[in-house]
C-alpha cells in the first residue's frame, strides 16, 4: 500500500466501519424482532411443545439430524418431517418408538431413546409446530 | 524466551496437541460410521461422536488461543504476564472441566448427563456445538473471564501495541459473545437467531481479530518488516472482515423464519466476505517477500503462509461457493456445508494455532528455531495434513454436489437414505483422506521429537548459550 494511505487512515477505517456495522446490525435485529412473530408460528407453542423441544435438546438430535437445515447430516432433516410423515404424529412416535437396540447391520439406525408416553407425544408436537414456521419455501421439497 | 512469564504458554500448548488427536480420531470414527452405519453402535452412536469431534475441535483451539496469548501478549507488552499462577491455575480447570465433559459424553447417554448436571435449572444444552452441560458453560466464561482479566492487565499496564489491542477486543469478544449460549427459548426462530450469535460472530468476527493478531505477530518476528507496515495491512484486513462478517450473519439466517429481507443483506455481505481473507494472502506473501531477515524457522514461515491460503480457499472460496440465497436453498444442510465446514476451520484456525505453535515451541524450549531435521518432518506434516484436508473437501463436495442433485434439485426429488448410499463412494474417498490426515499428525508430533542436525541456540546478549541442546 502507498504511503498516501496512512495507519492512521486504516485504523479510522476499522473503528469506523466496524462501529457503523454493529449498529446497523443491532438496527436488522431489532427491526428481526418486531417481524419474526408474524412468521415464527408461535400460537401453536405449548406447554408440551415446551417439553418436546426439552426432548429435542436432551437426546442430542441435532448430533445427527437437521432441523430447518442447521445440525448434522448424518440423518434426514426434520424441520418438515411432520408433513412427510402424512401430516401424522402417530408415524412419527411410531418410528422413534420402533428403532432397534441393536440397531441394523451395516446400515444406520436412530438409537433407541426408551422414551415415555408423555415425552413422545411432546417430541412430536415440537416437530409439528417447527413445521408451521414460514421458512421462505425452504426446503425446496418435501424429501428436506 | 524474552519473558520468564512466557513459558506458561507451553502446557496450553501441549494439550492443545493432545486434544487435537483426539478430535481426528473421533473424526474417522465418524467417516466409518457415514460408511458402515452400525460402526461402533450402539456403544458410540454417530451424534456422541460427532460431539466429541466437534468440542474437542472448539476446546483446543481455546487453549490455542489462550496458549499464544500467553506467549505473545508479554513480548508485545513488553513486561511479564501479571499472573502466572492464575494462567497455571485456568490451565488446570479448563483441562479437567473439558476431559469431564468428553468423559461425560462418552460414558452415559446425554438424557441421563443432563439430568446429571441439572440441565433443568437453565437448559443450554442440546443445541448444535453447544452441546456443554450448563454447567461447563459456567466454567468455561469463568476461564474466559480470568484469562481475559490476566491478559488485559498486562496489556493496558504496559506497552499497547496494535497486535496486543486486536487480539484483546477479540479476547473480550470472544467471551461476550459466548454469554449467549446461555439464552435458549422454545421458540425455535429466537433460539436459531441468537444461537448464531455465539457461532458465526466467533468465527466469522471476534475469532478472526485472534487470527488476525497472532498472524500479524509471527509475520513480524519471521520477516523483520516495519511493525507500521504490517499493522496498517492489518487494520484494513479486519475492518474488512468486520464490515462483511457482521451483516454476513444474514447468509444463516435465510430458512430459519427470520423475515425475508436477510435473503438480500446476508447474500450480499457474505460475497464480500473472501475480501478479507484474499487480501490476508496477498499481504503474508507481501511481507514474506520483503523480509528483512532469514529466520531460522522455514516451518514456521510455511504455516504462516499456509494459513492465509488455505483460510481463503476454506472461508472464502468455499463460503462464497454456497452463500448466495439462490444457490443456498438448495444447498443448505447438505454435506457442501460440511465441506466448507472443514476446509475453513482447518486453514483459518487450526492453522494459525499450528503456525503460533511452530514459532514459540522452540523457542519455549531454549532454541531460535528446531533443528533442520525436525523442521524437515514438520514441513511434511504441514503438507500432508493440508492437503488431505483439500482431498477431504473435494471429496465431501462431490457428495454434496451429488446429494442436491438426487434430492432437492430434481423433479424426482430421493430419500435422504437413498441418497446417502449412492454418494457412498465419496464417503469412502474422504475416509481414506482422513486416514492421510492422521499419518500426517503423528509425523507433526513427532517432530517434537526429532533429534540431532545443527540447531540455533539463542544467546542472551552476553554471548552465553542460555540453552542446552539435548
Amino acid at each position: 500500500m502507498s504511503e498516501v494511505f496512512t495507519k492512521s487512515m486504516a485504523r479510522n477505517i476499522y473503528y469506523g466501519g466496524s462501529a457503523f456495522f454493529i449498529l446497523l446490525f443491532l438496527a436488522l435485529t431489532f427491526d428481526t424482532a418486531s417481524e419474526v412473530p408474524k412468521r415464527d408460528n408461535h400460537e401453536a407453542i405449548t406447554e408440551q411443545v415446551a417439553l418436546g423441544k426439552k426432548v429435542w435438546e436432551e437426546n442430542n438430535c441435532i448430533g445427527c439430524h437437521t432441523l430447518l437445515g442447521e445440525g448434522a447430516y448424518f440423518a434426514p432433516e426434520l424441520g418438515n418431517v411432520y408433513t412427510r410423515f402424512g401430516e401424522s404424529t402417530e408415524a412419527i412416535i411410531g418410528f422413534i418408538q420402533s428403532r432397534p437396540v441393536e440397531g441394523i447391520p451395516g446400515r444406520r439406525s436412530m438409537p433407541q431413546f426408551n422414551l415415555s408416553d408423555e415425552e413422545l407425544q411432546a417430541i412430536a408436537q415440537f416437530l409439528k409446530y417447527v413445521n408451521g414456521i414460514n421458512t421462505s419455501g425452504w426446503p425446496p421439497n418435501i424429501q428436506g | 524466551m524474552k519473558y520468564q512469564s512466557q513459558a506458561v504458554a507451553k502446557p496450553y500448548f501441549i494439550a492443545a496437541i493432545g486434544l487435537f488427536i483426539g478430535q481426528i480420531l473421533f473424526g474417522l470414527i465418524m467417516g466409518m460410521q457415514y460408511v458402515a452405519g452400525d460402526f461402533l453402535f450402539p456403544e458410540i452412536p454417530f451424534n456422541v461422536a460427532r460431539m466429541v469431534h466437534t468440542n474437542l475441535l472448539i476446546v483446543w483451539l481455546l487453549f490455542g488461543f489462550m496458549g499464544a496469548a500467553y506467549f505473545l501478549v508479554p513480548e508485545e507488552s513488553e513486561r511479564e504476564l501479571h499472573s502466572p499462577l492464575l494462567a497455571k491455575i485456568l490451565f488446570w480447570v479448563f483441562l479437567v472441566a473439558g476431559a469431564l465433559t468428553v468423559l461425560g459424553y462418552l460414558l452415559v447417554p446425554y438424557a441421563r448427563l443432563a439430568e446429571l448436571t441439572m440441565n433443568d435449572l437453565l437448559p443450554t444444552m442440546g443445541r448444535e456445538f453447544l452441546e456443554q452441560p450448563t454447567i461447563t458453560k459456567i466454567g468455561i466464561v469463568i476461564v474466559a473471564l480470568g484469562f481475559v482479566y490476566n491478559i488485559g492487565v498486562t496489556i493496558l499496564a504496559g506497552r499497547k501495541t496494535v497486535v496486543s489491542l486486536v487480539l484483546l477486543t477479540g479476547l473480550v469478544g470472544l467471551a461476550v459473545l459466548f454469554l449467549f449460549s446461555f439464552y435458549n427459548p422454545v421458540n425455535v426462530v429466537n433460539d436459531k437467531f441468537y444461537w448464531w450469535w455465539v457461532v458465526h460472530l466467533w468465527v466469522e468476527g471476534v475469532w478472526e481479530l485472534i487470527l488476525a493478531s497472532i498472524l500479524a505477530f509471527v509475520l513480524i518476528k519471521v520477516t523483520g518488516v516495519d511493525r507500521e507496515v504490517i499493522e496498517k495491512w492489518m487494520y484494513v484486513i479486519i475492518a474488512m472482515a468486520l464490515i462483511s462478517g457482521l451483516i454476513g450473519t444474514g447468509h444463516h439466517y435465510f430458512w430459519i423464519g427470520a423475515p425475508e429481507y436477510w435473503q438480500w443483506w446476508g447474500s450480499i455481505f457474505s460475497a464480500l466476505e473472501p475480501i478479507p481473507f484474499f487480501m490476508m494472502t496477498v499481504f503474508a506473501f507481501n511481507m514474506v517477500n520483503r523480509r528483512r531477515r532469514e529466520h531460522p524457522n522455514k516451518a514456521a514461515v510455511l504455516w504462516a503462509l499456509g494459513t492465509a491460503v488455505m483460510a481463503f480457499l476454506g472461508a472464502g472460496v468455499w463460503g462464497f461457493l454456497h452463500t448466495l440465497a439462490p444457490v443456498n436453498y438448495y444447498t443448505h444442510g447438505s454435506q457442501l456445508t460440511a465441506a466448507h465446514g472443514h476446509m475453513a476451520f482447518y486453514g483459518a484456525y487450526v492453522m494459525i494455532v499450528l503456525t503460533i505453535i511452530s514459532y514459540s515451541m522452540p523457542i519455549l524450549r531454549g532454541q531460535k528455531a528446531g533443528s533442520p531435521r525436525a523442521q524437515k518432518v514438520e514441513i511434511w506434516s504441514f503438507w500432508l495434513m493440508t492437503l488431505s484436508m483439500v482431498f477431504i473437501t473435494l471429496f465431501l463436495t462431490g457428495a454434496g454436489i451429488q446429494q442436491i442433485l438426487l434430492q432437492r434439485y430434481t423433479d424426482n426429488p430421493l430419500p435422504f437414505m437413498v441418497v446417502q448410499d449412492k454418494i457412498e463412494m465419496f464417503y469412502w474417498m474422504r475416509e481414506g483422506a482422513g486416514v492421510v490426515f492422521l499419518v500426517g499428525l503423528i509425523l507433526y508430533v513427532s517432530a517434537f521429537f526429532v533429534k540431532g542436525g545443527e540447531r540455533e541456540e539463542i544467546t542472551d546478549s552476553s554471548g552465553m548459550a542460555s540453552a542446552t541442546s539435548s
